[in-house]
């Protein structure tokens, strides 16, 4: 900046100095919202403004969907036709045995005096676009704090667990992937019912079995479901099948890789699960202080 | 040599405001189109690119304000830690403010040679942040939106400055 202007016709600070302002309000920014989660409300508020713009961005995509979707040929939906009629008559069988199984159940259940499990309602949401942030896996649904979304609630599709809710805005929320890394979900092995902790890597298509020790009875093969004991995802929804399983003896735990069994990164729809379930407090961890508290009066 | 390099000298008539914005908010609206998959790796970063044009053409219109502000835009839509983009974007527009006389002063294929690294910039400042904050390297196809935003430069510094150009004179011959 040599050529800068004479002292007298200077207006505001130097483009050093504002730098500075600006850099060191971003930096407040961030730390605010990674290590405290302050911005919550603030991202709400100014998501308003981005909102129509975000619409109206992601219009075009959804309109050459529709558009595809009604020039579809004769032949496409007559196959389609013959498949679905296939399984609905396959599954016709197994849904007979359901209606039995469902009222020996809630009869079994009666008996052991156990809670009736909450039927989960569900709301169909579409998936507006992909989050463009390379470093995270999100999408982001057209249905918000308006309809009822709450931060926290599973999202599954046809198959199974897609993700969770972690970010909601007045007409949108964002749903984080079980891909993304450090998203944790409680599963159980159908095959024995060992229970583990499935975390994402941030890789599309990868999750992995976190702190399974070495001799742990996992193949390749098994289908993982969640375990419902976290209060979040409700029972029984397939997650994960194992791909890979590692053991090396020079490491503490099995490295278990899996796929994710919902078309975690391919779907249009999903579905919000409101399975809030009235589990019974945790138990107080506030006894500790109490002989400390008996000690202080003895004296 | 010394005439190609350097740029041809012009004359412009004065921006309007108006169209400053407006270009700016269509910048917005290609970034928040949905990219997915590899086009999303393709994708420049459109914002970063007309910010750093204007803060380079007319440093005294437009500057860290409203870099800043977009960066926070950027960071709202894409669900990314808040402050990112708008550390990555104030940062750009210091850059466009102190070089913008040298890049003036040369023509556009020089020009493309100082506007990749300064993209490349913004996308390390949003790395590191990412990085700091607990996120995995994405990968070197990170950067390939960089590159191709200095590629779109020549195209859209043409577009950008056409409102200024003078219409021909038809008494001129």
């Amino acid at each position: 900046m040599e050529h800068s202007p004479p002292p007298f016709f200077k207006t505001g600070p130097t483009p050093l100095a504002r730098l500075l302002i600006f850099s060191a309000l971003s930096l407040v920014l961030l730390v605010a919202d990674a290590r405290f989660r302050y911005l919550t409300v603030l991202r709400e508020a100014a998501s308003v403004v981005v909102y129509p713009l975000q619409r109206i961005a992601s219009a075009p995509a959804s309109i050459a969907r529709r558009a595809g979707e009604f020039f579809v040929t004769h032949s496409a939906l007559r196959e389609q036709n013959a498949r679905l009629t296939q399984d609905h008559v396959a599954k016709a069988a197994a849904l007979q045995q359901l209606q039995a199984l469902q009222a020996e159940n809630a009869h079994l259940r009666g008996l052991l005096g156990t809670r009736e499990r909450v039927n989960a309602k569900s709301t169909l949401a579409e998936v507006l676009y992909a989050a463009r942030d390379p470093f995270t896996r999100k999408i982001v649904i057209d249905q918000g704090l308006q309809h009822g979304v709450k931060a926290g609630q599973p999202v599954i599709d046809s198959i199974g667990v897609v993700g969770q809710i972690t970010q909601t805005y007045p007409w949108l929320s964002e749903v984080t992937l079980i891909t993304d890394k450090g998203q944790l979900v409680p599963v159980l092995n159908v095959r024995n019912g060992l229970r583990a902790v499935l975390a994402g890597t941030g890789n599309d298509g990868v999750l992995e079995l976190k702190f399974i020790p070495l001799n742990a009875d996992f193949q390749n093969g098994d289908r993982l479901v969640t375990s419902g004991i976290d209060g979040v995802y409700p029972p029984g929804l397939p997650v994960a099948e194992v791909s890979n399983v590692e053991r090396n003896a020079a490491y503490l735990f099995a490295r278990i890789e899996c796929k994710p069994l919902a078309g975690v990164n391919s779907n249009t729809q999903v579905l919000i699960v409101d399975a809030e379930r009235q589990l019974p407090d945790r138990p107080a961890i506030a006894d500790k202080p109490a002989p400390s508290r008996k000690l202080r009066k003895g004296m | 040599m010394h005439a190609r390099v350097m740029a041809p000298q012009e004359i412009l008539l004065p921006v309007k405001p108006a169209f400053i914005v407006v270009t700016l908010l269509g910048a917005l609206f290609l970034n928040l189109l949905p990219w997915s998959g590899a086009w999303l790796w393709l994708r420049p970063d459109f914002v970063a690119l007309v910010v750093l044009y204007w803060c380079v053409e007319q440093p005294r219109r437009i500057g860290f304000t409203a870099a800043w502000l977009l960066g926070l835009l950027m960071d709202i839509a894409d669900g990314s830690l808040f402050g990112q983009h708008a550390l990555a974007y104030a940062v750009l527009a210091y850059a466009g403010i102190v070089l913008h006389r040298r890049v003036q002063r040369f023509s556009i294929t020089p020009q493309v040679l100082h506007v990749i690294p300064l993209l490349l910039l913004n996308d390390v400042i949003v790395l590191v942040i990412r990085t700091v904050a607990g996120s995995d390297f994405p990968g070197y196809q990170y950067f390939i939106g960089s590159f191709i935003g200095g590629a779109l430069w020549p195209p859209l510094s043409f577009l950008l400055k056409l409102p200024q150009r003078p219409a021909p004179d038809p008494d001129h011959v």
